[in-house]
């Protein structure tokens, strides 16, 4: 099926095999293989992309589900020269080791940073009426969906503390 | 061969010149993580458009396949090929070398209508997309002929025999000693089944470049593969090359190749394009090694003051029917703690389950859950501190061997451990401490394991452009060899880490033995020091008999390394410059390590301790970490901030060890009951809450020229017990069963009337 996805802000469009996953568009069509497949089940979170803005797991969502979608992958957060903050704050925190979870946390960071900015509640939060503070336990909470094997999960919620500009 | 003695010569990594020793400088290689671009085995760019390889895996436990139907397979669309144990291309027999250095024998995949456990690869399909090869894979047809399967591990115990070619290690008179002792412990400990979960699947890209095969695997050792590959294709191994430049976690799973590298090797030959393997997730539970599960009868006796009289381990594991692996549970009692009357050994459990293999921390990792909760009870029982008991356990020298430590700073792990932990808040009596419906507790336990020092080599370049670019057939797999390879190349010469390029993982390079055990830093960075020095001799000579050279005529033995300069008083020649006109390639050397003759008349470990506190939900009977922190001593350290995360990761995988993590064998079909992450629960990150770590000052001049020791495995060893020992003082609930799930610890309060 002739599909078209605005990835990266480039529009990609492509014949694309029904059962093909948007992870499999990402990684085999398109060749962005910096998102990466952990268990192609929805179980890991190394596959999380942004569609229009909010974090998915791409293994999971059919590529034929996103026409005239805004997908962006951890390509494309960076500029040409400087990294992205949070890609910034996993390097300078060493919140990876193998880093092959590393893309999807980052994603998955950027996603939660934008939820928790337009006050959606987690399990984790205390108070439903303000805005939502971005404690330790918020952090957690909202990044179970990543797992890493490594468990760089201490560094992993300081980078996410770090980008948020949150004091340690 | 050298000694320890040539290796107590101050250099330039010992004195840390520039400081770049133990710097927490970022990874080398982050960048690439971050942003995507770290190319891991399955991505490699390839020369054409890649095939796709599915395999198909058996769903019996042990039999034969009388009947294989890859017809339909065959027809579907976009296949190119489908094999299975009629038709794949001819491979050596499992085992078999012609290439007289082979690590590895053949490997070969589909080999024989046998299958030996679930999940054995039965049939492999090649098609253009990997939808296409996967739903060719779901036409093939099996039919098989069972046999009777032994599956179940703890309904197997009495069929335990001696591990193949060891023997008990016994001092004194373990039962004599035990018997006559003032106090004692007598418990069974049981440490289940556990999987790696790499997050990176298995996978393999490959193609041939005419007679040679090149492939790029996720694998822990360079060599390994590729003598394992060579030897399952009859080559000589020169005609595989073999690249694993970036790894997506292995923890020992990935210290062998597995069929996604034979079959795309094979399929790649057969095809004449290059093909993409990768194992599906349940095919990494399923297909690849796994932990074993370990029994353990723990007996301690001791005197009323704490002294251990008579110490036990025995130890009941298991593995594949024919393949022999040994958790050594037992091992690491015999340099922890004297006691006059000691027994230590395994029984061996063979089951029609996938192979046992090693996994973080083989022996420790298990065995410490066991003899660390020993202690604990036997301290509740004396009246003493935990602490204090095993302080009151210090050996002199190795009890094992009464060989000297080389350096041994636990009791310094414990004290420091206790007090930036605050352990004197304890309450020792369990129970006492209550935080609405949680019961809350502190734990600690040690840690122990050992060091290692291997053969290897490395190569260094200096260019006239002023880098310096160290090879090595190494691996990095998140444990930070790039970097802290780049800081001991940088220290040695004299530069900066922007002028140092290191480049891994390519079997063509100088050997090195790879990722596993814990030796890799030390094994690896030693080789690549030992180049650095090599290099520098040469550079020196360059300098002193060069004409065109400001240090003409000197001796080049009093020269010093800085800035990118060869130093002698205020004169000073660049390494560019000397290396420019040494030729267009520059100046290459290769140095090597090994181990010293003598290195062996020390006991080599490093130590560790660890403390948590834990809560335990009165209602449910979930264990919820609360804090955890660690003190370890691990040699000189390389780089502060990736040597503390290999240190805390081992941590967690210790938390999983204790709350979370086993997969039992189903015995209806010899399965994991868990075959993905939705199941077997390695931690998140909610189940982690306040851990940290420190790592003291250390060098350990016995273990190698830079008194550095591995950091990679200790991390785990001792954790989960120091959970369990937190979760009695909570609750005073003692379970002996891994994990602590809230259905055990539920039943255990209630059975006490909680
Ligand atoms: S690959 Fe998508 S969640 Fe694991
Ligand atoms: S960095 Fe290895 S799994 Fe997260």
């Amino acid at each position: 099926m002739l599909t078209t996805i605005r990835v990266n802000g480039v529009d990609r469009a492509a014949d694309v095999d029904p059962r093909m996953s948007l992870l499999d568009f990402l990684r085999e069509r398109l060749d962005l293989k910096g998102t990466k497949k952990g268990c192609d089940h929805g179980q890991c979170g190394a596959c999380t992309v942004l569609v229009n803005g909010v974090r998915i797991n791409a293994c999971l969502s059919l590529a034929v589900m996103h026409e005239g979608d805004q997908v962006l992958t951890v390509e494309g957060l960076a500029g040409e020269e400087a990294l992205h903050p949070v890609q910034h704050a996993f390097l300078v925190e060493d919140a990876f080791q193998c880093g092959y979870c590393t893309p999807g946390q980052i994603c998955s960071a950027v996603g939660l940073l934008a939820e928790v900015a337009a006050g959606q509640p987690s399990e984790a939060t205390v108070d439903l009426e303000g805005p939502v503070v971005l404690t330790d336990a918020e952090i957690r909470e909202r990044m179970s969906g990543n797992i890493c094997r490594c468990s760089a999960y201490p560094q992993i919620l300081a980078a996410v503390r770090r980008a948020a500009g949150v004091a340690a | 061969m050298s000694t320890v003695r040539d290796w107590a010569e101050p250099n330039p990594v010992t004195e840390n010149r520039t400081g770049l020793i133990g710097k927490p400088v970022d990874r080398y290689e982050g960048r690439l993580k971050v942003t995507g671009t770290a190319p891991y085995a399955y991505e490699v760019e390839t020369p054409s458009a890649p095939l796709y390889g599915h395999i198909v895996s058996s769903t019996i436990a042990r039999g034969r396949i009388t009947a294989i139907d890859t017809k339909a397979a065959e027809s579907a669309p976009g296949v190119v090929l489908a094999w299975s144990h009629l038709n794949v291309p001819e491979q050596a027999a499992r085992g078999a070398r012609i290439n007289p250095r082979s690590q590895r024998g053949a490997n070969p995949a589909l080999a024989s209508d046998r299958v030996e456990h679930y999940g054995q690869s039965v049939a492999f399909i090649l098609a253009d997309t990997p939808e296409n090869a996967r739903a060719a894979g779901s036409l093939v047809r099996v039919a098989y002929a069972e046999e009777p399967a032994d599956l179940d591990f703890l309904a197997s115990l009495a069929k335990a025999g001696p591990a193949p070619g060891e023997e008990d290690a016994r001092v004194g008179d373990f039962e004599a000693g035990y018997s006559a002792s003032e106090v004692t412990v007598d418990g069974t400990w049981f440490s289940p089944l556990q999987n790696h979960a790499q997050m990176e699947p298995c996978a393999t890209t490959a193609w041939w470049e005419g007679d040679k095969v090149v492939v790029h695997t996720s694998i822990q050792m360079v060599k390994g593969g590729q003598h394992a590959l060579a030897e399952t294709l009859g080559l000589p191994s020169d005609r595989v090359r073999l690249f694993t430049r970036y790894i997506g976690g292995g923890f020992g799973g990935k210290g062998q190749s597995y069929d996604d590298l034979t079959l795309a090797a094979l399929a790649s030959r057969a095809s004449g394009r290059p093909v993409r393997v990768a194992y599906t997730r349940q095919q990494m539970f399923q297909a690849t090694i796994h932990r074993p599960a370990v029994q353990m009868r723990v007996r301690l006796g001791a005197d009323r003051t704490g002294r251990l009289n008579a110490m036990a381990i025995e130890a009941v594991t298991h593995c594949a029917r024919n393949a022999p692996f040994v958790e050594h549970a037992a091992n690491f009692a015999r340099n922890l703690y004297a006691a006059p009357h000691r027994l230590t050994g395994h029984r061996l459990v063979r089951l029609d389950i996938p192979h046992a293999g090693a996994m973080r921390a083989p022996g420790e990792a298990p065995g410490m859950l066991s003899l660390e909760c020993a202690m604990d009870e036997l301290a509740e029982t004396l009246g003493l501190d935990p602490i204090e008991l095993r302080i009151r356990n210090e050996p002199e020298v190795d009890p094992d061997n009464g060989k000297p430590f080389s350096v041994r700073q636990l009791v310094r792990c414990m004290r420091e451990g206790a007090q930036q932990f605050g352990w004197d808040r304890r309450n020792p009596v369990p129970g006492a401490v209550r935080d609405g419906r949680w019961y809350v507790g502190m734990g600690m336990a040690t840690a122990i394991r050992g060091n290692f020092l291997l053969p290897a080599k490395a190569g260094l370049r200096v260019t006239g452009d002023g880098l310096a670019t160290l090879t090595q057939g190494m691996t990095d797999i998140g444990t930070g060899t790039y970097t802290i390879l780049a800081q001991i190349t940088g220290e040695t010469l004299g530069l900066t880490l922007d002028k140092v390029r290191v480049e891994l993982g390519d079997s063509d390079m100088p050997p090195a033995p790879g990722s596993g055990g814990q030796f890799g830093a030390a094994t690896a960075g030693s080789a690549a020091f030992e180049t650095g020095m090599v290099m520098r001799r040469r550079l020196a000579e360059l300098a002193a008999g060069d004409p065109a050279s400001p240090l003409y005529g000197e001796d080049p033995t009093l020269m010093d390394f800085a800035n990118g300069n060869i130093v002698l008083g205020n004169r000073s020649a660049s390494l560019a410059a000397l290396a420019g006109r040494a030729g267009p390639e520059g100046v290459y050397v290769e140095g090597s390590i090994s181990p010293a003759a003598d290195a062996r008349d020390w006991s080599q470990h490093t130590y560790g301790a660890h403390f948590a506190e834990v809560g335990v939900d009165s209602v449910t009977g979930e264990v919820r970490l609360r804090r955890m922190f660690g003190v370890f001593a691990a040699g000189r350290i390389l780089n502060a901030k990736l040597a503390k995360s290999q240190i805390t990761g081992g941590m967690i995988w210790g938390v999983g060890a204790a709350l979370t993590e086993a997969n039992p064998v189903d015995p209806r079909f010899g399965s994991f009951l868990h075959q993905d992450l939705g199941g077997y629960l390695a931690p998140v990150h909610a189940d982690i809450v306040n851990l940290d770590a420190v790592l003291l000052d250390e060098a350990d001049d016995k273990a190698n020229p830079m008194g550095i020791k591995g950091v990679g495995e200790l991390g785990i060893c001792g954790a989960g017990a120091a959970i369990a020992n937190a979760v009695y003082n909570a609750c005073g609930v003692r379970l002996r069963d891994y994990p602590l799930t809230p259905d055990k610890v539920l039943a255990a309060l209630e059975a006490k009337g909680l």
